[in-house]
């Protein structure tokens, strides 16, 4: 039992059992009705809804305590010093932190990557090493690694995939040489929802001294990530995939690792002293967050998280995966349907496309329906180019989702796939 | 709005059997369209004899309404100088933009069109097409007609 448990008196001991009727009733916006149909929100891998918790922590702290951090000794700004400091301490336990120096702040996984590539990777790389990642990633985790490699002269080496979507652990050591100085992958793809082996790949990278960045836009929804168990230099995250406002991330940190960084932006709050002949850096995390914060954005991060401390997150888990299990028999009758990333180890999510019918058509049709599903390449182009499609539908769930929705989606594909393929029966 | 007036028999129809799709021989100017974050792409190749396009043909894969706006932009400007086919342009754009656009008697089966601007991220599927078109006719040196994009 953690600190935050012991000193909550209000929280039970055991959080009821998952009851999915009773969980959508905390999400406002579930209720809603779209084109006239109930909304069937199954777009949570790009992002997901705000329970309550959250929506009523981000009012309060705007009608209440808002003011800047780190500067005022008047009340309001201790209040939302506080509610902002409360935020990393949440973060730090949630991802089992060995400190709370380790979170740094950012506007979300792709600042965090952009973060490590800047100022951890930059200074230290030369022309002739090499960054690894895989063939799965999302953009985010390969442009901030192309521009860093443009700017030393280092090679981006890439790690194969295969028809599956998997990642052959083996093939990726077999990449880690010499000269390879860092290593980057997704905890889970987002285009495809393999779930990698990074519990594997980190210890691999690590045995060969090579730093590990891990990105965990979609696993953190899915999974509790314990950072030291994983062993990783860096994991980043996006708060609004796990039910927080957008403009909110972290990037946590090995301290050993962000001390020998330097910052990456300059401005106020990352500095100690300031004068036109010499600045002094704050200490961790502050060097790394220059300028005002998203303060209300963490306000609302701390919040779901207590959020997900709050539920009975184990049952919630069983329940996506039964989800994911659904969806699979439900989308298995439709002729045509070819399901895009077929790992054996999957976060809940079904990226597919459709003979004879492209995904944004899925999409609107779909829409008509009440139905959100995301259409598009998923920011992972070398994805969709290796599997020879222009883009797919992905239908990505949440513990809030049902098997009904799910039975809609199917019912809304089948229509679909009969209005453009001329299909009658 | 009904789904129906987005995806009208003609979009349906020009979709599954899209008309002049292919290579085109002999062509004087090919311009290329693309929407990265839809996957739409397509090729216009022209054939301009003077001031007239004596043929076109498109190539490329895309959502049904970016097929069918491309298709039924082929048989509308075939035969068309390029002063007409950009003029067709115009009115195509309002009619895909402009929610006071009066109905177009003249645009004949273009006017199936219509109903996209009810369904705006759907716009550009509609336009890729038009927007190619229109660059390769104002570009005077073939050889040099950018890419579009209309995301």
């Amino acid at each position: 039992m953690n600190e935050a448990a012991a000193r909550t008196p209000a929280r039970p001991a055991e959080p009821a059992a998952f009851d999915v009727d009773v969980m959508r009733r905390e999400f406002p916006v579930l209720s809603r009705r779209v084109h006239g149909h109930p909304l069937a929100y199954l777009d949570n891998g790009a992002s997901s809804q705000a329970p309550r918790a959250v929506i009523e922590a981000v009012d309060d702290y705007a009608r209440s305590h808002h003011a800047n951090v780190h500067r005022g000794v008047h009340t309001l700004s201790e209040e939302a010093t506080a509610r902002y400091e409360g935020a990393r301490d949440r973060v730090a336990r949630w991802l089992n932190a060995a400190s709370r120096t380790e979170i740094v702040f950012t506007r979300g996984t792709t600042e965090a990557v952009n973060l490590v590539a800047q100022s951890h990777a930059r200074p230290r790389l030369r022309t002739g090493d090499e960054v690894l990642i895989t063939h799965l990633e999302h953009h985010a985790n390969i442009v901030p690694w192309q521009m860093v490699c443009e700017q030393t002269g280092a090679k981006l080496v890439v790690a194969p995939i295969d028809s599956r979507g998997e990642v052959d652990p083996e093939a990726v050591e077999a990449l880690m040489g010499p000269k390879t100085r860092l290593f980057a992958c997704a905890h889970v793809s987002n285009a495809l929802g393999t779930v990698l082996p990074v519990e594997r790949l980190v210890a691999s990278a690590r045995a060969r001294g090579i730093a590990t960045l891990v990105d965990g836009a979609q696993a953190i929804p899915h999974s509790r990530v314990d950072v030291r168990a994983l062993g990783c230099d860096f994991y980043a995250f996006s708060g609004h995939k796990m039910f927080a406002p957008t403009g909110i991330g972290v990037l946590y940190g090995r301290e050993s690792m962000l001390e020998r960084m330097p910052p990456w932006q300059g401005g106020g709050d990352m500095i100690l002293t300031v004068s036109f002949e010499r600045t002094t850096y704050n200490s961790l995390p502050y060097k790394f967050e220059a300028g005002t914060p998203n303060i209300v954005g963490a306000v609302g991060l701390g919040a779901a998280i207590d959020f997900l401390d709050s539920i009975d997150l184990r049952g919630a888990h069983a329940h996506e995966t039964a989800l994911l299990e659904h969806a699979h028999a439900a989308l298995a009758p439709i002729a045509g349907l070819r399901l895009i990333g077929t790992a054996r180890r999957k976060a809940s999510l079904v990226s597919f496309v459709i003979d004879g019918v492209h995904p944004h058509d899925l999409g609107t049709v779909l829409d008509q329906d009440g139905i959100a599903i995301r259409t598009g390449h998923h920011c992972a182009m070398p994805v969709m180019d290796f599997f020879g499609v222009p883009a797919t539908a992905r239908a990505s769930f949440a513990f809030y989702n049902t098997f009904e929705e799910i039975d809609r989606l199917a019912v809304s594909l089948e229509r679909a796939r009969r209005l453009f393929g001329g299909d009658v029966g | 709005m009904e789904l129906k007036d987005l995806y009208r028999d003609v979009i349906l129809d020009h979709n599954r059997t899209p008309r002049n799709f292919g290579p085109l021989e002999g062509a004087s100017a090919n311009a290329a369209g693309s929407n990265p974050l839809c996957g739409d792409r397509l090729t216009l190749h022209l054939r301009i004899a003077g001031d007239r396009i004596d043929d076109v043909r498109f190539e490329g894969h895309g959502c049904a309404i970016s097929t069918a706006s491309a298709s039924l932009m082929t048989e509308a400007i075939k035969g068309r100088t390029r002063d007409e086919a950009l003029a067709l342009f115009d009115r195509v754009h309002a009619l895909l933009t402009d929610d006071a656009a009066a109905p177009d008697e003249s645009l004949g089966k273009l006017a199936a069109l219509s109903g996209v601007r009810e369904f705006p991220a759907r716009v550009k599927c509609a336009s890729l097409c038009w927007h190619t078109l229109a660059t390769a006719l104002k570009s005077s040196v073939p050889e040099s007609i950018p890419a579009v994009s209309t995301e």
